[in-house]
């Protein structure tokens, strides 16, 4: 449905989006994940029609970003990262208008708002002036906007950003709804957003693709090996020297020790190895009590944090 | 079309729910109205004391009194038109930038051109029903006065009115499209039709080619003929070039703004 070919922007000598390549499958949710000024807005705006890429090449629902421009906006529904709203207008007005220069035909248009009013959950707004409306509904009155005209292709960015949870779980929700029928690109930095709502998961930094694939392999591709959290009472010195011994292990690492005794370490061991029940043993054979061993699998913010700076030393940390 | 249409129709409903039509028409009228009346008092006046002044010498001088108020009162309504057609434009493009809604215009499958055109008609929309109300005064004018002055020179103040007013707003729209802050637009339009003004007024009394050129170059030159009656060739030619030329600079940044760093 989305097909991107080494796709380069540059604004003067800056590079923004440096040869970057993917696509998205009919009915996907991809998610663009990455930290502020990484290019996620840069490549969506070329997306859509908005800007014209420096280089490589973009089709969107068959149509060629540069060439057919026309059929590929007519193909789009697409939220920019401050809502395109006019305070001024009414919810239903604005939409009305929306749906106008979307060219939804004037029989289907009345159809058309109401569905995408419903969508949104906005309703009971619809009379209301947008200007008079909180952040979170006015960012649900810019996801409706982007769904008046019922696109094969949704494209977000930053659909969650200034909303309360409540909200975020809300609007997550309607996205995962429309998956299926619609193919959504959405843009965050926020991982969990990712882990929980995306098929797969585009890691971009600094203009480039980091890593492609679904939010659960790269989990565990990233990693063969395992985290292992120990928790006992123990001596700390003695307690690391008898993990480090055990076969298997790679690193041990002593989080701290608390005041009644305990002692947290971190165990990472070889791929393919389970060094559980080998730990379990040692510690109380020694009559350390044991209060905790459970396996940590490494979260999606482990991997962006190394994906993100582990190609140069002054990379930007992610915000 | 269709985009056209959508585009004119959202601009028309902003320029009403928005305070800035009312006050720009109402001040408009109010001044525009005191201006006719001042005219009308004048050519009474001045009537009063020809006729004083026949008595004493004899030989009444025949002048076309109401012909004499509206042209006085079509070569002074440019003023207004100078000061107030930056208040209608200087939103049009200027604010949308600053919103972010051009973002939404520009990734919508409608061409600039109809963006441009509908703005600029809508503009020009309510520039007419600004001058409507003043038609009624020249109207109440012509019947009033015995004999009636020719219709030619209402009509033709009025076009000259209406193609002054659609050049400044052309100019003004596209001045807009520069910026992302109003205030610049509403300036930058005072300073090019200010411009447009010296440009005649230093080259009314020259007789050089120069100063001709000049003349021709200004719109306010070609106006001056409209407010006699005169409906020239090419002045209407002028005019329109006037008006096709920042349409069209008007599509163009537009479009650019596609190549500038948001």
């Amino acid at each position: 449905m989305i097909e991107v070919q080494d796709l380069t922007k540059a604004y003067g000598s800056v590079t923004a989006v440096d040869h970057i390549s993917f696509t998205v499958h009919e009915g996907e949710i991809l998610g663009f994940l990455g930290p502020n000024g990484a290019g996620k807005t840069t490549t969506m705006r070329i997306l859509t029609g908005y800007m014209p890429a420096t280089s490589g090449a973009a089709r969107v629902a068959g149509f060629d970003v540069s060439n057919e421009s026309l059929e590929v906006r007519r193909n789009i529904g697409y939220l920019p990262e401050t809502p395109p709203l006019y305070p001024d207008m009414s919810v239903e007005t604005y939409l009305d208008f929306v749906a106008r220069i979307k060219n939804v035909p004037p029989e289907k248009r009345r159809e058309r708002v109401s569905d995408a009013l419903e969508k949104a959950r906005i309703t009971d707004k619809r009379t209301e002036l947008i200007k008079r409306l909180s952040r979170g509904y006015k960012q649900r009155v810019g996801l409706a906007q982007a769904l008046v005209h019922d696109p094969r292709v949704i494209i977000l960015d930053e659909p969650t950003v200034g909303l309360d949870p409540k909200q975020i779980i809300e609007v997550r929700h309607l996205i995962k709804g429309l998956a299926g029928s619609h193919t959504i690109i959405l843009s965050t930095h926020i991982l969990p957003e990712v882990s929980m709502t995306c098929d797969r998961v585009v890691i971009i930094n600094k203009g480039k693709i980091a890593a492609v694939d679904t939010p659960r392999n790269l989990t565990a591709q990233l990693k063969g090996g395992q985290k292992i959290r120990v928790e006992a009472r123990a001596p700390e010195k003695q307690l690391q020297e008898l993990l480090a011994r055990i076969p298997g292990v790679n690193r041990v690492q002593i989080e701290g020790a608390r005041a009644d005794g305990g002692v947290t370490a971190t165990v990472e061991s070889a791929p393919g190895q389970d060094v559980r029940s080998q730990i379990a043993a040692k510690v109380v054979e020694k009559g350390w009590g044991l209060y905790e061993l459970r396996g940590v699998s490494l979260s999606l913010e482990d991997i962006f944090l190394e994906l993100t700076t582990e190609d140069s030393a002054d990379a930007t940390p992610p915000n | 079309m269709r985009g056209f249409y959508a585009v004119y129709r959202k601009e028309m409903g902003q320029y009403f729910v928005s305070p800035i039509a009312y006050v720009v028409v109402g001040v408009f009228l109010f001044l525009s109205a005191y201006l006719f009346n001042f005219f009308v008092n004048e050519a009474i006046r001045q009537a009063l004391q020809m006729e004083a002044q026949s008595m004493r010498y004899g030989m009444p001088p025949d002048i076309d009194m109401p012909s004499e108020v509206m042209r006085a009162f079509f070569s002074s309504l440019w003023w207004f038109i100078l000061f107030i057609t930056p208040m209608l434009t200087m939103g049009v493009y200027a604010e949308e930038r600053k919103r972010g809604t051009m973002e939404l215009l520009m990734t919508s499958p409608i061409t600039e051109t109809q963006v441009v055109l509908g703005k600029f008609l809508a503009s020009l929309t309510l520039f007419a029903i600004m001058l409507l109300p003043t038609v009624s005064y020249l109207i109440f004018l012509l019947l009033h006065s015995d004999p009636m002055p020719p219709w030619r020179v209402l009509l033709g103040g009025y076009a000259g009115v209406f193609l002054l007013g659609a050049s400044l707003l052309a100019l003004g729209a596209f001045l807009s499209s520069l910026t992302e802050n109003q205030i610049i637009a509403a300036l930058l339009s005072f300073a090019g039709a200010f411009g447009l003004l010296l440009l005649y007024m230093g080259a009314r009394d020259a007789s050089s080619t120069t100063g001709q050129v000049l003349q021709y170059i200004s719109p306010i030159g070609h106006y001056e003929d409209f407010t006699r009656g005169i409906v020239d060739t090419s002045s209407l030619i002028y005019y329109a070039s006037f008006i096709f030329l920042f349409v069209f600079l008007t599509v163009r940044s537009v479009d650019s703004m596609r190549w500038r760093r948001a």
